[in-house]
């Protein structure tokens, strides 16, 4: 037994380190994932007895139009909170500069990320507020009429991502921040005696080097779409009539709230959610593998 | 040191042992009384409770309001205390079907509760037995200003003509005569009820929120066209979709609004507002259709014997103890809500007296749970979110009760 382990050490020691983590992860994450499929497959009001029904959950659901409200609206958080990418990096190469105080602005554009996502959503929804909210204030000041921005069923995606951008941007300015400290100063150098200067610069230049930094921040931002919670709870609770639920919100709805007592139903949505965040998953777990092997 | 130890444990196991043996005079209540007056009010009912039964030790867990609604789910099945809050109406059927509380027939008849409550009996059974003790409810009605009523020279309404005729002279002035704030979709319902309980009835109403109406018949049409005229004659407060039932507490006591159809608990913010008894009143929900028997909305708070108690014989003395009329009298004294035991007395508060007037003798149609009492939870989501919706566009009417109609048929 001794000889064998002193033998294979250089093997299994890895697998030992890494045994508690993974039974962890598949108690607690793998496990579940898998009891949700499950349960997508009953109906269950989470008190009594299930009841097997089969496809029957999904079959609903292609004809519920609150899942195509839903389903719609998370496309279009998937688009738009990718914004938040870019506007990091021009915050980041807006602060990264060596004035005094510098740390200072960084801190306070940092801040938003910090606060709670409630705070955040409590915060907009007063800056939304029809009669005396900052936003209408303002355009009432330069003579447009005041618009209730969460009571409208048009705007009120749009205006709920405007609060989700907000803490996004802050959290992809602090990666883009780090990327351009290891940025490579002598490439910087090569590029100006080649007369590169402003957008080509940018693009030639300093970005291929914050591929790293860009492919976190648009993984996060995917993920943070895609899970967009506390904002919709807290701002408009699913919207004027359920026009700004997105699928966690509506899962949530079915399942676990006041009025939900449908598990399976619930579990089916999440199952939907799940298949989204696969491609990305996948995606990115390519990606990553494939940068292992080839660096 | 291991001697020392070892007394220490021995110490330590004596004690575990000898604590056990109190279990047998313990009862366990879980409870949602998180607001500083419920809170206090139900902690003087434990004490008298205690002093009037020194053998008995309650133990009283204490959760959050919202977080209750969630947390009820878990502990009745997983560890389930002797007694628990809860509601009455439709809202306590998914528990009663899981068998996860008991019936309590026989404290009912002990206090006589079936001739003292008999308001509240409705709501409370369920197969034909009782599931619990109604303790607290409180009234919904419009609650208006009555100074600006006074000023332009209106006289509360008991008829729709009156009524109509009262919101264009407020908006002739510059009033908008109801305030309302739907963003949490419950205060339509409320709207809702009140239309339908006037235009319908009472049994009309708990036949359509009991799923064997459906949402095409004509009768439901002629409710929402009573709604329709309010929402096109703009009765309501703009906006409405985005602002909290709290936030359209402003207009009201600000002047620039005259109505509200709420619930008593709407008093309280509103004095703190500024208003008092000469500048706020209450009136019952004028007459629709002549001759219809009036209904209240009167959502009754109850507690509940669980089926997993385990001190079930102290659990129904405390059942009976929160029955009695004094033990309600004080209780509700400190909520600022009415007593359902009618032998029981209301604190001296204009609006409750009133309230406790309009509910005991000026409803002989029935008391309402309330839209989301009433209803199926997942049906009462979807139809005030058509509520809200129809507040909004009412030319979406059509597809607002097929898509009602819709999970009418499938939930029923």
């Amino acid at each position: 037994m001794y000889s064998y382990w002193k033998n294979n050490q250089l093997k299994i020691a890895p697998w030992i380190f890494l045994a508690p983590g993974i039974l962890m992860f598949s108690l607690y994450v793998i496990f579940p994932i898998f009891q949700s499929i499950n349960l997508s497959f009953y109906q269950w009001d989470g008190l009594g007895t299930k009841t097997y029904i089969g496809a029957e959950n999904y079959i609903e659901l292609l004809d519920d139009e609150y899942f195509l409200v839903s389903l719609k609206n998370n496309v279009i958080w998937l688009v738009l909170y990718l914004l938040a990418v870019p506007a990091g990096l021009f915050a980041a190469l807006f602060l990264n500069q060596t004035v005094r105080g510098i740390r200072i602005y960084k801190s306070m554009f940092f801040f938003p990320f910090v606060i709670s996502q409630v705070v955040v959503g409590l915060v907009f929804s007063w800056f939304y507020a029809p009669s005396n909210g900052l936003l209408n204030v303002i355009l009432e000041a330069f003579g447009f009429d005041s618009i209730a921005i969460l009571a409208e069923e048009d705007y009120v995606t749009y205006g709920i991502i405007a609060a989700g951008l907000w803490p996004q941007t802050a959290y992809c300015m602090i990666l883009y921040l780090t990327g351009l400290n290891s940025v490579d100063p002598e490439q910087i150098e090569a590029g100006r005696i080649d007369n590169a200067r402003g957008w080509r610069m940018l693009w030639y230049v300093i970005l291929p080097q914050l591929k790293p930094a860009t492919f976190i921040a648009v993984v996060v931002t995917i993920i943070g779409a895609l899970r967009s919670f506390d904002l919709i709870d807290i701002m408009t609770g699913g919207g004027p009539w359920g026009s700004s639920r997105v699928l966690a919100y509506y899962m949530y709805e079915k399942a676990f709230s006041e009025y939900g007592f449908r598990m399976g139903y619930g579990a089916a949505i999440a199952v939907v959610l799940l298949m989204i965040m696969m491609i990305y998953i996948a995606t990115i777990l390519y990606r990553l593998y494939r940068d292992e092997r080839g660096g | 040191m291991k001697k020392i130890f070892k007394n220490q444990i021995a110490l330590a196991l004596a004690g575990i042992l000898a604590g056990t043996s109190a279990v047998a005079g313990t009862l366990v209540i879980n409870g949602d009384t998180s607001d500083p007056a419920p809170k206090a009010a139900f902690q003087a009912v434990i004490d008298g409770f205690e002093a009037e039964n020194p053998d008995v030790d309650v133990v009283y867990n204490l959760f959050d309001h919202e977080g209750y609604k969630a947390a009820i789910r878990n502990f009745l099945s997983a560890d389930a205390p002797d007694i628990a809050f809860w509601y009455a109406g439709n809202r306590m059927a998914p528990f009663v079907e899981a068998g996860l509380f008991a019936p309590i027939d026989d404290v009912w008849a002990d206090q006589g509760l079936y001739s003292l409550m008999a308001s509240s009996a409705p709501g409370m059974t369920m197969d034909g037995k009782k599931w619990g003790i109604p303790f607290t409810y409180y009234n919904w009605g419009v609650y208006y200003r009555q100074d600006i009523f006074e000023n332009l020279g209106i006289t509360v309404p008991t008829n729709w003509d009156e009524f109509i005729a009262a919101g264009e002279t407020l908006k002739a002035n510059g009033v908008t005569p109801i305030t309302i704030g739907t963003k949490w979709l419950w205060t339509a319902g409320g709207v809702f009820d009140y239309l339908n309980l006037r235009t319908n009835g009472y049994d009309f109403h708990m036949a359509l929120t009991s799923g064997e109406i459906p949402w095409t018949d004509d009768r439901v049409r002629a409710t929402m066209a009573n709604y329709q005229q309010l929402i096109d004659g703009d009765f309501f407060l703009e906006n409405h979709a985005a602002l909290s039932w709290q936030e359209a507490l402003a207009p009201m006591a600000n002047g620039e609004a005259a109505m509200y159809i709420m619930g008593n608990f709407a008093v309280a913010p509103l004095k703190e507002l500024g208003l008092d008894d000469s500048s706020l009143g209450l009136f019952q929900f004028p007459e629709i259709t002549p001759g219809i028997p009036m209904a209240e909305e009167a959502p009754t708070d109850t507690i509940h014997l669980t089926a997993g108690a385990k001190n079930v014989v102290d659990a129904k003395r405390f059942l009976a103890y929160t029955a009695r009329p004094d033990v309600q009298t004080a209780w509700n004294k400190a909520l600022g809500q009415l007593p359902t035991n009618a032998g029981a007395g209301v604190a001296d508060d204009k609006f409750l007296n009133q309230a406790f007037k309009m509910l005991n003798d000026n409803a002989p149609g029935g008391v309402a749970q309330f839209y989301d009492r009433d209803t199926k939870a997942e049906m009462a989501s979807i139809g005030m979110e058509g509520f809200q919706e129809f507040m909004v566009k009412p030319e979406r009417l059509e597809k607002i009760l097929e898509r009602l109609e819709k999970a009418r048929q499938k939930l029923y």
